[in-house]
């Protein structure tokens, strides 16, 4: 009886316990033996790191930005989406002073023209992708210089600080980080960066005339002058049609904003224009205008 | 001999194929395969992994043969696999730091891959000896990476396509992985 149990019970058990201490002994060796010293430091920077991978910083990701600023052979400053803050950690981990960081920048698209406001060329059903669309014709947007809005700077964005918004591509203030990822991804280098304390900006990139760019799009820079000639300080002038701000000599006074018949420019204090509603006011206007009119005539009459 | 090396390479790798042919590892078959790079890089670990497996597999049956336990194979055979995999990560992370930085990441995913364990069991049910077992655990792999690798660009192809919105993901991965699996089966009807 006693033998019966042993086989039966005893050795397997012994067997699988054996097996299992002695991985486990293994394990415990070879953890010391082949331990390797890894830089607390690393550690440390890695952790005050974005952890986007986006690579701004001219290495392969975090990793190995934080492998290169812990052995001495980057500067502290690299990450752009990490900004003052991380610069300051890092100089804290590292002992180095953080320097300046420069100005806060932002991305931004220059094109508001929408599904509703500018007009398409032809029906694009191919590879949902900014370059493909861009290869045929230049893009399926009658205006050769609109956003096509297939996201592909969406998908280049590691913070998902962009949306496509009416088939157009909407970036956050907030969220963005201004790791310049969406410049490069666009095909018609439409996105820019710009200080974050300009607060106006021109939203067109075309710079066809007045009447072309008016069949296209009913938010584009006509190139009527209007900004120009309301700007006290000189600072927009005509590149061709195209109305451009010289950001060392605009002071966000916001006249530009007010005399824009198109709302090609953008004040970014403010919320987008509601078109729908400005129509509205318009239209009841000239009503209104019709009306008195007529009273007039009316009167007159009697 | 060389005649015997190359159908036990054809079988492994076309006929028999580990994910096409026998549907094991199909969770890193899908997951991994994002990129061809990546894939390359899965397929090499396993390779790795699938070698050494079989080996000390092999030895563990011996072990729990002549004790007449072979009941404990699937029990023991996780166990040595996992403790494998563990040791030689290490051990490649101390000692090649490149090799560590292709393979490392992926070791501890295959750690308990159904895939290595289920050629370790094939190699024992089928009765091969200790080299013919590691061949097999080494063209098996390779079998896995030709597998992973081509279904890659078959990914990376469908991430630019228009798919409808209820089949994008895993479904259109899956009805892909089908088809190339059917693809496969072709190779089933060579007599070698």
């Amino acid at each position: 009886m006693l033998s019966v149990c042993l086989t039966a019970f005893a050795s397997p058990l012994l067997i699988m316990a054996g097996l299992g201490i002695a991985s486990g002994v293994l394990l415990t060796v070879a953890a010391h033996i082949f331990h390797v010293e890894v830089d607390p430091k690393v550690t440390e920077v890695r952790e005050a790191l974005p952890g986007a991978n986006c690579g701004v910083c001219g290495y392969a990701g975090c990793d190995a930005y934080a492998e290169a600023v812990a052995g001495g052979k980057a500067e502290i400053d690299r990450c752009i989406p990490g900004g003052a803050g991380t610069a300051n950690a890092l100089s804290k981990i590292m002992g180095v002073d953080a320097g300046d960081m420069g100005p806060a920048m932002v991305a931004r698209v220059r094109c508001q023209g929408d599904v509703g406001l500018a007009r398409e060329k032809y029906i694009y059903t191919g590879i949902d992708d900014c370059f493909a669309a861009a290869q045929i014709f230049d893009g399926h947007k009658a205006c050769a210089a609109g956003c096509l809005g297939h996201g592909t700077c969406v998908a280049a964005c590691p913070f998902g600080a962009i949306k496509i918004v009416n088939q157009i591509a909407v970036i956050d203030e907030e969220a963005c980080k201004s790791c310049g990822r969406c410049v490069q991804a666009c095909p018609k280098q439409l996105i820019v960066m710009v200080e974050r304390r300009q607060r106006v900006m021109v939203l067109c990139n075309s710079d066809d005339r007045g009447n072309i760019v008016r069949a296209n799009c009913d938010t584009g820079c006509i190139g009527c002058t209007r900004c120009v000639r309301a700007c006290e300080y000189g600072a927009i002038s005509m590149q061709g049609a195209l109305a451009v701000i010289d950001y060392d000599k605009c002071v966000n006074c916001k006249a530009c904003v007010e005399v824009c018949p198109t709302h090609a420019i953008r004040d970014f204090d403010a919320p987008p224009v509601d078109r729908e509603k400005e129509a509205a006011a318009k239209a009841k206007a000239a009503a209104a205008k019709a009306a008195a009119a007529k009273a007039k005539v009316g009167a007159a009459k009697s | 001999m060389i005649g015997n090396i190359l159908t036990a390479f054809i079988t492994a790798v076309f006929i028999d194929n580990v994910v096409l042919a026998r549907f094991l590892g199909i969770c890193p078959f899908l997951g991994v395969s994002q990129s061809t790079k990546t894939a390359a890089s899965m397929g090499a670990a396993v390779v790795f992994v699938m070698t050494l497996a079989s080996a000390a597999t092999w030895g563990i049956q011996q072990v729990l043969d002549s004790f007449g336990l072979g009941y404990l194979q699937t029990l023991a055979f996780i166990l040595v696999i996992a403790a494998l995999v563990q040791f030689v990560e290490l051990f490649i992370r101390k000692s090649s730091d490149a090799l560590y930085r292709a393979l490392g990441v992926y070791l501890p995913l295959i750690t308990t891959n159904c895939a290595v364990l289920g050629i370790c069991i094939v190699n024992i049910q089928t009765k091969l000896g200790f080299v013919d077992s590691i061949l097999n655990g080494a063209f098996a792999g390779f079998g896995f990476s030709v597998a992973i690798v081509l279904f890659s660009g078959i990914q990376i192809r469908m991430q630019e396509s228009d798919i409808p919105e209820a089949l994008k993901g895993f479904p259109s991965a899956l009805i892909a992985a089908s088809l190339v699996s059917l693809a496969f089966f072709g190779f089933q009807g060579m007599k070698l």
